[in-house]
């Protein structure tokens, strides 16, 4: 079981309302991921979640039982913080006894657990050791070992990967995907990195100054996004987003279009430009384009590479069934 | 920062260093050797250094004249008592200063630090009234409370920084992992905050063993410490220079011995809050 609930959930600080009322619906099983720019409420969410804060007003049930009030010792989650925050005079294998001596769990079972859980972060070798001996990797490896033997409703993850080296990053990101096709708990996953998102999640809440502006499948934030934040937040590099007469041509006032979205041709085209900065990756290219009288500048990209030099002329050509049109209260025009 | 530092400059100021070190631990070094002198010798003028008659009798006549051992015992109860009573209510207080802090908790500290500054004198008649209504002068439950009272400000304030230092998120982790509030305390926060809560144990063990006013007033026989007992040699047959020394030496040497061993943490007690 892990269904949660938030029923107008807001939260204040002081007189400064941080969260305005606020609906969301987590089914069980689902891994669900809360992402938007430093600052948008998604950390105080999960905390409220938590229970860590309390809500200022509304309601969070967890399995269909009210949680609102109650404290974060008693509503059966785990959570994963991006400092890790180990115990630091606890060994690892204290750290993952933690929770369970806590329940009262018998001896017995405390080593069972703890050594099955060990064995599947590949920490049997560091048991004894205290988290001060341990890398960055695997102290959040320990992390996860101490919210998995709690066997919690559900898992919540505070940006877990954000203090990790960016190859250490994508080790862990896929550990915990794997780890949520075999437990098949709820998991809860905060992070900045939309690309972190749109990997991990099975749904993702976009959310901006702790208002939801979408919630949905990747793919469905991707193809749809409901708003122009939304059309520049998901999808890296991000969505060129043109006003004016051109945007006027098509019926909208702001028009949208992927920079993989554009064909891009040396001699004709829909729009003409200059080449800036091209950034080759081998398997794509991305060109900044300038002077296209539209936007400051536009990004372009290309799958494999491509003869770009700065300051070459470029015709760029629009793929019309995968242009997006947004009105002037900036909301998506079907 | 490469500042040339000659072999002269350093031969200075390691002399000034010793002479100031010197002249601070004087008065000891001179209780000491009085305390080895007859009477006579204690008071001759001009004095002597070094060379007279070195004798233990003051030792002896101060063993007998008095009850050593039961004021040592007294010192040891009353505070190493007052300071764990102390510490039993200074953690959950500091706890709440220093991870929930609310609006007034700043003032509430300073406040509770104002109270050191009240001249202990003026609460005197009310709380031997409140002593005598209550059955306990000369008790040694009454020097342990009042002792803890007077230094509780310093605990808390100590035990506040060190905590300060603790990140929240590991005793939220505590709170997810299950933990109440006291498995929270015992299990994570005094573990971690156990080197801050050594500095200030041995710091107020040393400020309670010292202190000589509510020590000697509120007590007489039963519950005398030490400081009584130093006390009770200035009077009143006249001045025993030496049986006093004696009797000093003999009182300060089994906190001055403490104080040698846990010098590192008590430097860290005496400079908390000032490095972060």
């Amino acid at each position: 079981m892990g269904k949660i609930s938030l029923n107008q959930v807001t939260k204040s600080f002081g007189d400064v309302q941080v969260i305005p009322p606020l609906d969301l619906d987590i089914n069980e099983g689902e891994f669900v991921v809360f992402v938007g720019p430093s600052g948008c409420g998604k950390s105080t969410l999960l905390r409220l979640i938590a229970g860590l804060e309390d809500t200022t007003s509304g309601h969070i049930s967890i399995n269909d039982q009210d949680a609102t009030t109650l404290p974060p010792a008693k509503r059966g989650l785990a959570m994963v913080f991006q400092s890790y925050a180990l115990y630091p005079h606890m060994s690892v294998r204290k750290n993952i006894a933690f929770p369970m001596r806590m329940a009262g769990v018998d001896e017995a079972t405390q080593k069972a657990k703890i050594d099955a859980a060990a064995a599947a972060l590949n920490l049997t070798d560091y048991l004894d050791r205290k988290p001060g001996q341990l890398s960055g990797g695997q102290r959040q490896r320990v992390a996860i070992g101490r919210a998995i033997v709690r066997e919690p409703a559900a898992f919540l993850f505070d940006e877990p990967l954000s203090n990790l080296d960016a190859a250490l990053r994508v080790g862990m990101r896929l550990e915990i995907m794997e780890l949520h096709k075999k437990l098949e708990t709820t998991m809860i996953y905060v992070t900045h990195d939309q690309v972190e998102a749109m990997t991990m999640a099975d749904k993702i809440v976009v959310l901006q100054a702790g208002v939801i502006e979408q919630v949905g499948s990747p793919l469905e934030l991707y193809h749809s996004p409901r708003n122009k934040f939304v059309a520049g937040f998901i999808g890296s590099p991000k969505m060129n987003l043109i006003e004016g007469p051109e945007a006027a041509k098509h019926d909208a006032t702001t028009i949208g279009i992927r920079p993989e979205h554009l064909i891009v041709s040396k001699t004709e085209g829909a729009w003409k430009g200059r080449v800036g900065v091209a950034e080759h990756l081998g398997s794509d290219t991305f060109i900044h384009v300038h002077d296209t009288g539209l936007m400051d500048m536009m990004t372009v990209r290309i799958t494999g590479d491509i003869e770009a030099r700065h300051g070459d002329t470029i015709y760029l050509t629009p793929m019309e069934d995968q242009m997006h049109r947004f009105d002037a209260r900036g909301l998506r025009i079907e | 920062m490469a500042r040339a530092i000659t072999p002269q400059k350093k031969v200075m100021w390691t002399a000034l260093a010793w002479a100031f070190g010197l002249l601070m631990f004087f008065p000891i070094l001179w209780t000491f050797l009085t305390s080895f002198k007859t009477e006579a010798a204690a008071i001759s003028d001009p004095p002597v250094w070094l060379f007279f008659d070195w004798t233990l009798e003051n030792y002896a006549a101060v063993q007998e004249r008095s009850n050593y051992p039961k004021a040592l015992m007294n010192s040891i109860i009353i505070a190493v008592g007052s300071t764990l009573l102390g510490i039993l209510i200074a953690v959950p207080a500091a706890w709440a200063m220093a991870f929930v802090p609310g609006r007034k908790t700043k003032d509430i500290l300073l406040w509770m630090l104002s109270t050191k500054m009240l001249p202990a004198v003026g609460v005197l008649y009310p709380l031997v009234l409140l002593a005598k209504w209550l059955g306990v002068m000369d008790s040694r439950i009454l020097l342990i409370v009042v002792l803890m009272l007077i230094n509780l400000p310093i605990i808390v304030w100590m035990l506040y920084t060190y905590f300060r230092e603790i990140p929240g998120e590991i005793l939220e982790a505590a709170r997810m992992d299950g933990a109440g509030l006291r498995s929270e305390i015992i299990y994570v926060l005094t573990p971690m905050a156990l080197p801050g809560i050594a500095s200030t144990v041995l710091l107020n063990i040393i400020l309670a063993w010292n202190e000589a006013f509510w020590t000697i007033l509120l007590t007489t026989v039963n519950a005398a410490p030490l400081t009584a007992f130093i006390a009770s040699f200035s009077a009143p047959e006249g001045l025993f220079y030496a049986k006093l020394s004696a009797a000093s030496m003999m009182a300060i040497a089994p906190i001055l011995i403490m104080g040698w061993f846990s010098q590192k943490q008590l430097v860290r007690g005496l400079t908390f809050g000032a490095v972060k």
